[in-house]
């Protein structure tokens, strides 16, 4: 129990991560936070006020047990901490680093009213790392062991707790996953310097643990049809959280040159195939002395730090909107900032430009300025004419957001989709054709791991209810 | 992993492999291709299906040694494994029935296109082939394209085997002789396939290409392949791999295909001078 009184408790400061010092870290791919040790953690937990009707839980998108698992590192129950997130979130150790938590449980927090608020994500993710590092796992019993196979179709955010709860309910859970390795978008898109990939293998592995089933190298549409699932594989339910993988192009002249990449697929290579580990892995990288990325998202984020670690000398922000509209993570801008990302906001790209080979030597942009909101709520740029200016770089990266992959809603007649190709569902993440359920970017667009992992949670326990009322 | 069931050599670079992998037999089209990747460090390539078998639960892919992933496939055999093979992607070749059409491989282009044009005669069409090569032992599938087709001729550029030229010489005779062609199937190197597209137009008749872009996923996810067909951004794993080739820009994807040249010659370099051992001579 805490005895501080509160008066006590905010007087205390936020307690901070242990950080690889940004001039090393912009050449290396080593996580750059190194999460609080167990003194900075005691210390941040203390701050919490325990409140009676805590509402950083609803803070939540999945609904941990904030208040309670904090109280349990307060009395240095480390491994009971973590056992308490899992109760509704079973991948603490990616959520606590990845997760936007100043725009969920912290932006709630009672403290942070006044003070700063509990730096809930922080201590998260100090009990998981403290959990993995002293092996002191154990598999959730599973009680009792039920009827009915599922298929979960993709092992990004979504799909991996949709199994892993799936699993826990008792069902028999089959993963599939087109890629060769497990994660997804954790996989191929969020660098290995935001989520380390031994962290990410230990979550998959404990999700195996549970009984599920993986096949990777394994398309659904084209390897077996979500219809031929039910029909031929014996599945009673599916689950569909492929994702939003097709990337979107801005559409101005030059983008077929070579040094222009979609974010995804600067990403992938390096990633996913570990192009930073070139030649020791066979894939490629292009890379000029100078790159551009355009974006203001996570995963422009993403694109310009690995630039500037596989050792870009200038690796430039380009964003049309103002910093106050950058839909990033504060983090992650903070963290970019400090390695050195030179930001250019209030910046339209325009056209790329050839050496008349084929390859990029620069980029035409002109500035802008914030006009009226537009349908976003944001204000809308507005060119600013005879702003136009060459930005010298060999390298585009685009970061311009992308769609779901289009194939599964191709191969499964009759089920419903947006004109943004999303797949359309209801409350309880239900399409319209019985025993699919859909969830993550796939019916989003574009939206965060932790609401792709709610989703996954949210599906499977609609799935559970379809399965049960089908048994009756 | 992926077991190699038969490996054969039909050429000194060119091999035949029978690959272990039964959720995709049975879903093999004429057209389609796999993603695959020999081993954990290795990249991951685009190869067209050849042939299936459902019964036995394999495929079968024809491959030429060029690059790094290549060459390092050529060095596996029998009961080796691969690490990952994944599809069938990419759309099916739409498959004419009862017409007069012409197939048009060039190199191990031809391996891409002996499916299509088995697929063409079983739909009764009435087949001219043309199978083209650098010289004699890189005209490979002649007897398997022959039993395929109404009328087949080879050519080599060299003049050591069959008709001295190239694959265009006798598509003209046979449009210009009003044989009734009126489709044209053509798979081979980029300016082949230019050359054959830029011939038909003359012509009128409707040409299909399959275009070999680079690839990561071949899912639709990277847009590495992105090539531009009719003025518009095209994704070739997705979209394609095969479209009209009087529509491609084939001037541009040649120089896209040399986006990692520098790249793709520091790890062939690193592979074939490898310490410890050849692996040239343990491939011949």
């Amino acid at each position: 129990m805490n005895t501080m009184k509160a008066s006590e408790r905010m007087k205390i400061p936020r307690q901070h991560s242990i950080e690889q010092n940004a001039e090393k870290r912009s050449h290396n791919f080593e996580e750059v936070s190194l999460g609080l040790d167990e003194v900075l953690a005691l210390t941040e937990a203390s701050r919490c006020l325990e409140c009676k009707d805590p509402i950083c839980m609803e803070g939540c998108p999945v609904n941990v047990d904030i208040k309670s698992f904090v109280q349990l590192v307060n009395e240095k129950k480390f491994v009971d901490a973590v056992k308490k997130i899992r109760e509704s979130n079973f991948l603490p150790a990616i959520c606590g680093r990845v997760c936007p938590q100043e725009e969920q449980c912290e932006n709630v927090c009672t403290l942070g009213k006044k003070h700063d608020p509990v730096a809930i994500g922080k201590l998260e993710r100090f009990v998981a790392d403290y959990e993995m590092k002293s092996g002191q796992f154990t598999i959730p019993q599973i009680e009792t062991k039920r009827e009915g196979k599922v298929a979960v179709v993709g092992s990004g955010p979504s799909g991996l707790t949709c199994a892993a709860e799936l699993a826990k309910y008792g069902y028999a859970v089959t993963l599939f996953e087109a890629l060769h390795e497990v994660g997804g978008v954790l996989r191929y898109g969020i660098p290995e310097f935001r989520l380390p990939r031994t962290i990410l293998d230990i979550e998959v592995e404990r999700i195996q643990a549970l009984g599920v089933k993986i096949y990777t190298n394994f398309v659904i549409g084209r390897t077996a049809t979500v219809d031929e699932l039910f029909k031929e594989w014996g599945f009673s339910a599916v689950f569909l959280g492929t994702g939003a993988g097709t990337p979107h192009f801005m559409g101005i002249p030059g983008e077929s040159l070579n040094g222009v990449y979609s974010a995804n697929e600067f990403l992938t290579r390096v990633n996913l195939m570990k192009a930073y580990k070139f030649p020791e892995y066979d894939t490629p990288i292009r890379l000029g002395k100078n790159v551009a990325v355009i974006g203001g998202g996570n995963t422009a984020m993403d694109g310009v730090r690995t630039s500037k670690r596989l050792g870009a000398e200038k690796a430039y922000l380009v964003y049309r909107r103002s910093r106050a509209e950058m839909p990033a993570r504060l983090e992650e801008v903070h963290h970019a900032e400090e390695e050195g990302i030179e930001f250019l906001m209030l910046t339209n790209p325009t056209k790329i430009l050839s050496d008349g080979n084929n390859n990029v030597v620069g980029m035409e942009c002109q500035k802008m300025e914030l006009g009226e909101p537009d349908a976003s709520g944001r204000r809308k740029p507005v060119p600013i004419s005879g702003s136009e200016f060459v930005l010298e770089v060999q390298t585009v990266i685009e970061a311009v957001g992308q769609a779901p992959n289009p194939i599964i809603q191709a191969t499964t007649p009759g089920l419903e989709t947006s004109k943004r190709s999303t797949v359309v569902v209801g409350e309880k993440q239900q399409t319209n054709r019985p025993g699919i359920f859909a969830g993550g970017d796939l019916t989003r667009g574009g939206a965060t791991v932790i609401l792709a992992m709610r989703d996954g949670k949210e599906a499977a326990a609609a799935i559970h209810g379809y399965l049960l009322e089908r048994s009756k | 992993m992926f077991k190699i069931i038969e490996k054969e050599f039909l050429a000194p670079t060119v091999a035949r492999f029978v690959i272990e992998a039964p959720f995709i037999a049975p879903k093999r089209k004429p057209g389609n291709f796999v993603m695959l990747r020999v081993g954990k460090t290795g990249e991951r390539i685009p190869i067209t299906l050849v042939d299936s078998d459902v019964t036995k639960g394999t495929i079968t892919l024809i491959v030429q040694g060029i690059g790094k992933t290549t060459k390092e496939l050529l060095t596996k055999s029998a009961g080796d494994f691969l690490s990952d093979v994944v599809g069938p992607l990419g759309n099916p070749t739409p498959i004419l029935e009862k017409k007069t059409v012409a197939c048009i491989g060039g190199g191990v282009g031809t391996a891409e296109l002996f499916p299509i044009t088995k697929a063409l005669n079983d739909a009764g069409c009435r087949v001219y082939s043309i199978i083209g090569g650098r010289s004699k032992e890189l005209v490979i599938l002649e007897n398997e394209m022959k039993r395929s087709s109404h009328t087949a001729v080879v050519t080599t550029d060299d003049g050591s085997y069959g008709r001295k030229g190239i694959v265009t010489e006798p598509l003209k005779e046979w449009l210009d002789a009003k044989t009734g062609i009126e489709a044209v199937y053509a798979i081979g190197p980029l300016p082949m396939m230019r050359a054959v597209s830029n011939l038909t137009k003359n012509y009128g008749v409707k040409t299909y290409v399959s275009l070999n872009a680079i690839m990561v996923d071949g899912t639709g996810m990277c847009g590495g392949c992105r090539v531009t067909v009719a003025g518009k951004m095209k994704f070739a794993c997705v979209d394609g791999p095969e479209f009209d080739g009087h529509d491609v820009d084939f001037d541009e994807m040649i120089l896209r295909n040399r986006s990692y040249a520098a790249g793709e010659k520091t790890v062939l370099d690193r592979f074939e001078h490898a310490p410890g051992e050849c692996r040239l001579e343990k491939m011949v």
